[in-house]
């Protein structure tokens, strides 16, 4: 069926983003007939439970609540319209209808069956899109900014060294049972955080030196989780082509030395703080020294085949602010609402980049069904070179659209309920499945998105309120990454019951910061009532057109927790 | 039946592992291999013992805690307890490259058909599967892919150094 409805695959597709090889797409290949006799003889009984278990994780497959859950790779978030179309039968086909765009820019199927979940990767490899290390104590996927490309700060393109950190984490031999999961980020603009570093395992920051050369600058130890932290420098400029060989000495580092018998003391951070940062960079220097300038070294040739894989689309020659947009935005208030709210400014004169918010009142943040998808890749070949981008905040991306076409982009998104203006507004909540699926979750996070969005129907008072990050997290996982929601909510359990603490000043733009607990925890009818509050108590103390965050930095958390709580005694 | 892979294939296994709980001691006779901290306290002993003698390495004991001794070892055995503890498979690595080791590496413990392409890549020549396992189906593993991105100790080049320019 793939094979009728996906001719040639992607003929014609993936001219802006790596294209497979033939030895890529053999490895995709080798993959699927691995995974589809692991899990066969799991069935018929030959690999014990425990023993199947993180062979599955590492593709990503969990067993959940209900049904397994099966984590796809978009590589540093980025897809192609016939990918699109793809997870769209797969919706249809394997589960109900719908899937879910994780805050590690992947996409999440809640109901499909363990025996068809290798006819399932089978199906995405014909895409070249797979499951691999989307779970599981390895290297997990690799993210960066959703603009990467587009955004006009950045001083590289990050995607060409994501793909080169993809490589080299795809089963990587040494790496395949660390202590924990790695995750690393990749950012290219200075003084902001797109890609939240601060808050990876490793973060790779794109930096130039004073002779104008590009470097990396290495940050580790960062995490969210039970022990929030953020990361430190460890390496302030890695060339280029010594990326690979940094990362496998921190990596070997780690896999020596992390914490193996409690898997809360596990992530790279807690060693990286037992040890100082310090020692950790002495240790790396010294796997680095043996490393560097030994095969790992990358080749300028393969430094540019990567540079390559990523050229700007065919762009028109054109003028910012066209008659056609100018009429449209005088004309139509909601339009206008939208433009200013969910398209951003870009690297080519003429163009936008666009955000799909996947967070209209009444739906599951971050979900997406069957019929959407489809419809987003033909408006992704009309109107953006075919090629779609998730982001880390549960919404997906158009980033090279025509300004004279934004009005009919517009119409067209919002007769499907993916024009909702707001971007980055309080009702553009993050949130992980949390307990209505998952397993691990100690509180359900959906209905209390619901329940908030609810009390924020107006617009007009939402676009006053201005900028403001929700995020929940069903529990200490913190998948919904609670810490650096401006406005963090955590589910609990306390006695069987589900219970829910808010933090508030996390924050994961500019810098990365964990937010500071409020006090006691709420119950789940409480929690909108509390929100509403600290946002009421945000508008009387805020100056001028302040935002939250700048409001809570300045006055810190006493007010706060007076007017939640009452006064101190 | 044969436990043991060698060199891509099942092999009668002549070495017997002698753990620190073990009552009767050292054998007097065979191919054994002893504890590192046996080797440590042990070592002038072993180097007259009647057979060959190699070290098994737990987690936690680093290649490094060998280095003067490599010479003498035709084999080392690195443990695995449990097959996710994975720091095994860096002191292979460190051994094949870093002390460019050329004797056996053998792994023992919780040795398992999934891994093995893994630890085969790591430097690894051979594979103790455990006891309740089919070793022969286990063999299966080391041919699980033909295309690896990285540089590995059978291989130092990685993908990019082995295209034709």
């Amino acid at each position: 069926m793939s094979d009728r409805l996906f001719p040639n695959k992607l003929a014609g597709y993936l001219e802006y983003m790596y294209v497979y090889q033939d030895y890529d797409q053999r490895l995709l290949d080798e993959r699927v007939a691995q995974f589809r006799d692991q899990t066969q003889r799991y069935l018929d009984g030959k690999l014990a439970e425990e023993e199947y278990r993180p062979l599955r994780l590492q593709n990503g497959l969990y067993v959940q609540r209900y049904a397994p859950m099966l984590r796809v790779a978009v590589p540093y978030g980025m897809m192609a319209s016939p990918q699109l179309r793809m997870l769209a039968h797969i919706c249809r086909t394997w589960d109900k209808g719908y899937c879910h765009v994780s805050t590690r820019q992947n996409i999440q199927f809640n109901w499909p069956e363990l025996q068809d979940v290798p006819d399932i990767l089978e199906a995405l490899a014909s895409v070249q899109m797979h499951a691999i290390q989307t779970s599981g104590n390895c290297i997990r996927n690799t993210t960066t900014d959703e603009f990467a490309g587009v955004n006009a700060k950045e001083i590289d393109d990050p995607r060409p060294w994501c793909e080169l950190i993809r490589q080299w984490s795809t089963f990587n031999p040494e790496f395949a049972y660390l202590p924990r999961k790695f995750k690393i980020a990749v950012n290219a603009v200075p003084d902001e955080d797109p890609a939240l570093i601060g808050v990876h395992d490793i973060g790779v920051q794109i930096v130039k030196n004073a002779q104008d050369e590009t470097g990396f600058q290495i940050w580790a130890g960062g995490g969210l989780g039970r022990t929030p932290m953020t990361g430190e420098v460890i390496g302030e400029f890695v060339e280029p082509r010594y990326l690979l060989a940094y990362l496998e000495a921190v990596l070997r580092v780690y896999n020596k030395y992390g914490i193996r018998d409690n898997k809360y003391k596990a992530r790279i951070k807690i060693i990286v703080k037992a040890m100082g940062r310090d020692k950790f960079r002495e240790l790396t220097e010294r796997e680095f020294a043996e490393l560097k300038d030994g095969p790992i070294t990358l080749t300028e040739q393969e430094m540019e085949r990567m540079r390559a894989s990523f050229p700007a689309p065919s762009y028109s020659s054109l003028k910012d602010l066209p008659e056609a947009l100018e009429q449209a935005l005088s004309s139509s208030k909601a339009f206008s609402r939208w433009y200013h709210t969910n398209t951003r400014a870009h690297k080519q004169s003429g163009y936008r980049a666009v955000t799909l918010t996947l967070k209209k009142t009444g739906r599951v943040p971050g979900d997406i069904t069957d019929e959407q998808l489809d419809v987003v890749a033909d408006l992704a070949d009309r109107y953006s070179f075919g090629e779609l981008r998730t982001t880390h905040q549960q919404n997906m991306v158009l980033a090279d659209v025509r300004q004279d076409e934004l009005f009919d982009l517009w119409q067209a998104l919002d007769s499907l309920g993916l024009a909702t203006p707001n971007l980055k507004l309080l009702t553009d909540i993050v949130a992980c499945p949390g307990g209505d699926y998952c397993s691990l979750a100690n509180a359900k996070s959906i209905p209390i998105a619901e329940a908030i969005q609810h009390r924020f129907e107006d617009m007009d008072y939402l676009h006053d309120l201005g900028e403001l990050d929700i995020n929940i997290s069903g529990c200490m996982n913190a998948c919904g990454h609670h810490h650096i929601g401006h406005i963090g909510i955590l589910g609990v359990d306390k006695k069987g019951r589900e219970y829910y603490q808010i933090t508030l000043g996390g924050r994961g733009d500019k810098v990365s910061r964990i937010g500071d607990k409020m006090g006691p925890s709420f119950e789940s009818d409480e929690v909108a009532d509390v929100v509403e509050k600290i946002v009421k108590l945000y508008v009387e103390l805020r100056h001028d057109d302040e935002l939250f965050i700048d409001t809570y930095e300045r006055v810190g958390m006493e007010p706060f927790k007076e007017r939640i709580y009452g006064p101190a005694n | 039946m044969a436990q043991l892979i060698k060199d891509g294939a099942l092999c009668e296994n002549s070495w017997i592992r002698i753990t620190p709980e073990d009552a009767e001691g050292i054998p007097a006779n065979g191919d054994i291999i002893v504890s590192l901290s046996c080797w440590q306290e042990q070592k002038d002993a072993l180097k007259d013992h009647n057979g060959k003698v190699a070290v098994c390495l737990s987690p936690g004991q680093e290649p490094a805690e060998l280095a003067d001794d490599l010479a003498d070892l035709p084999m080392i055995a690195i443990d695995f307890p449990m097959f996710a503890d994975g720091r095994g498979y860096s002191y292979a690595r460190e051994l094949r490259t870093r002390y460019a080791y050329q004797g056996e590496i053998r792994a023992v413990g919780d040795v398992l058909q999934d891994q093995l392409f893994y630890m085969w890549r790591c430097g690894f020549n051979a594979f103790d599967i455990r006891a309740d396992k089919d070793a022969s189906e286990a063999l299966k593993g080391l041919n699980d892919f033909t295309v690896t991105y990285q540089a590995d100790a059978r291989d130092p080049r990685p993908i990019y150094r082995r295209q034709p320019a």
